[in-house]
């Protein structure tokens, strides 16, 4: 077996591959309207019909997990693309600039990793209402200091080597230099950094959604699935299982591959992995 | 061309240059030698004002009549590949792994010359002809780990001549080659000096590159420059302890077998007793003081001042001034 391709990979890319399938069909197609409510069907037992029941309003289940897949998948993407780039021109910006200036962007990067974005999130809920764009906000904010710290990590060790200064001895500039040079070669850490915040994000969306901070009804989330099965936990526990599942393999599979990619990466970990 | 008067550099408590004069003139070739930590890379980077943040540094720079002593970055990043260019030791570290080696040569045609694409590309695969690359355009589309050594050397050396600069330094661009890729390296950048009437200077601990890629030569040792002149004459009868030792220090001088005495017996390499002290630690007067074979009392605490020789030849030894 090819040594690249460990075990950890290949459950995180079926679990990841099968998350953004299901999300992406929801788009042209979920087995039933998931809004729809059929109050005489309640609480239905998987059939032909919906092969995972029905919900105390008599909604379609697996409809509503695939919508939820979708939502999930839409907030943890804008969230950390939209980190990713700011956090991504931070870094680079302090390590072009050096001194004071990156001495400041790194200190309040620290204050950012203290700042929790649940408390983020509420007090963005109490200005503008809880909404989906609240959860996108509030978790794309908490990602900005994460990536400007490993940009600016990374882009410090390129910035050392022989190819800047023959870059800089053919008369580019720091922000060339950064554009041509630095970001192609810190791309590999940040997009490890960003898979891995991906699955951090999925728990964030389903934590804020769980306390009301995330999507409103009618449409799903699983965060809020699952609050809203809690109080029916002893009557139909499969209503908290079925989403808890879903977040369970969401996260799991963008946390694998994070792991696995940075393993195939990073070439401190290479030597290990062969011993 | 250039000329540096008095460069010093200095880190906390240290210098790693200490009062260098030296000139070079338009289409003249200038050698620097010296071992490993004597500061001839720094002065490779000082003519390029790309010295350390860390660093400060004094004395003048005259570039093609333009005085640089403490000028910003902004104005040396214009002179950079315009007036002066510099070639590095590892040409595989100094190419970018991730960019077409097309794109690494082009970015300073497009910016700093303002050509168009198609005009910026034409002009990248003549400098390819130029240094003798062969298949040019096969060589646009690759990377850096596509092609040898001593290409990526040739392709470092196109880089730096995108703007024409009237001045290249090259910091010991044969050391990572193998010797005769080497040999080949040293010929390209003679005829470019000389067809393109273009200064070089040529940093190396290898005396045999720099006999033959030089006219001048400067021997370093300590953070100065302690003897110069033509490089034939320095190197037939150099008349610093610090340059007989390291000509001395060379194996198989004189059309001797290597290794072996005028009966054939096994001899010891003759070597510098010591090695170079830190730069914190090295005496106030000469440098080289502590590890020369012929000091006088006062050598480490008084400064020998460089005598002037026949031939434009000059050396800083007190040796030559008590008539020896």
């Amino acid at each position: 077996m090819n040594r690249h391709l460990t075990p950890n990979l290949i459950l995180g890319a079926i679990l990841v591959a099968l998350v953004v399938g299901v999300a992406g069909l929801s788009l042209i197609w979920t087995p039933h309207d998931h809004a729809l409510m059929n109050i005489r069907e309640r609480f239905g037992a998987p059939s032909d019909v919906h092969w995972l029941g029905t919900d105390q309003l008599g909604r379609d289940i697996v409809s509503q997990l695939m919508v939820a897949a979708r939502n999930s998948m839409t907030v943890a993407l804008i969230a950390v693309l939209m980190g990713g780039s700011i956090g991504v021109a931070l870094g680079l910006l302090a390590s072009a600039l050096g001194g004071w200036f990156e001495d400041l962007i790194m200190r309040v990067a620290d204050i950012g990793f203290a700042f929790p974005a649940l408390l983020f999130a509420i007090m963005l809920s109490a200005v503008f209402g809880p909404s989906l764009w609240v959860a996108v906000l509030a978790i794309a904010f908490i990602n900005i200091p994460v990536f400007a710290r490993v940009t600016r990590g990374a882009a410090n060790v390129i910035w050392t080597r022989d190819y800047v200064a023959a870059a800089r001895a053919a008369g580019q500039g720091r922000f060339a230099i950064s554009r041509d040079h630095i970001l192609p070669n810190v791309a590999a850490p940040v997009i490890v950094q960003a898979t891995i915040e991906f699955a951090i994000a999925i728990l964030a969306e389903a934590a804020l959604s769980y306390l009301g901070l995330g999507a409103q009804p009618p449409s799903p989330s699983w965060g809020r699935m699952l609050s809203e099965a809690q109080t029916l936990m002893f009557m139909a526990p499969q209503l908290a299982i079925y989403p808890g599942l879903c977040i369970m393999a969401a996260v799991l599979g963008f946390s694998l591959l994070g792991d696995a990619l940075r393993d195939l990466t990073d070439p401190r970990l290479t030597r290990s992995r062969q011993a | 061309m250039i000329a540096l008067s008095d460069v010093s550099v200095g880190f906390d408590g240290a210098r790693a240059l200490r009062d260098v004069t030296l000139s070079v003139a338009r289409g003249e070739r200038l050698g620097i030698v010296g071992e490993s930590g004597s500061g001839k890379s720094m002065l490779g980077l000082a003519m390029m004002g790309m010295v350390p943040d860390a660093a400060r540094i004094a004395g003048e720079i005259v570039l093609d009549g333009t005085a640089m002593s403490g000028a910003p970055e902004r104005v040396w990043r214009r002179a950079r590949a315009r007036k002066v260019a510099m070639i590095f030791q590892e040409p595989m570290a100094a190419l970018n792994p991730l960019q077409r080696l097309g794109e690494t040569v082009m970015e300073p045609l497009l910016v700093h010359q303002g050509l168009g694409r198609s005009a910026a590309r034409a002009r990248t695969l003549e400098l390819f002809d130029e240094v003798g690359i062969p298949d040019p355009e096969a060589r646009l589309r690759q990377y850096p780990h596509e092609i040898s050594g001593g290409q990526r050397q040739r392709v470092l050396i196109a880089l730096s001549l995108t703007c024409d600069p009237a001045l290249l330094i090259a910091d010991e661009p044969t050391t990572a080659l193998d010797a005769h890729v080497a040999l080949r390296i040293i010929e390209l950048l003679v005829r470019l000096a000389d067809k393109r009437r273009m200064a070089l200077v040529f940093i190396s601990h290898d005396l045999a590159a720099v006999a033959r890629a030089t006219e001048r030569i400067a021997v370093m040792y300590g953070g100065e420059i302690v003897e110069g002149g033509p490089t034939p004459a320095v190197l037939a009868a150099p008349r610093h302890p610090y340059t007989r030792g390291l000509l001395g220090a060379r194996p198989g001088i004189g059309g001797q077998t290597p290794g072996r005495d005028a009966d054939g017996r096994r001899k010891r390499l003759p070597t510098i007793p010591g090695s170079v002290p830190p730069l914190s630690l090295l005496p106030a007067g000469c440098r080289f003081a502590g590890r020369c074979a012929v000091e006088l009392s006062h050598c480490a605490a008084v400064r020998p001042e460089p005598y002037r020789l026949p031939d434009g030849r000059f050396a800083a030894c007190h040796l030559l001034g008590a008539g020896t």
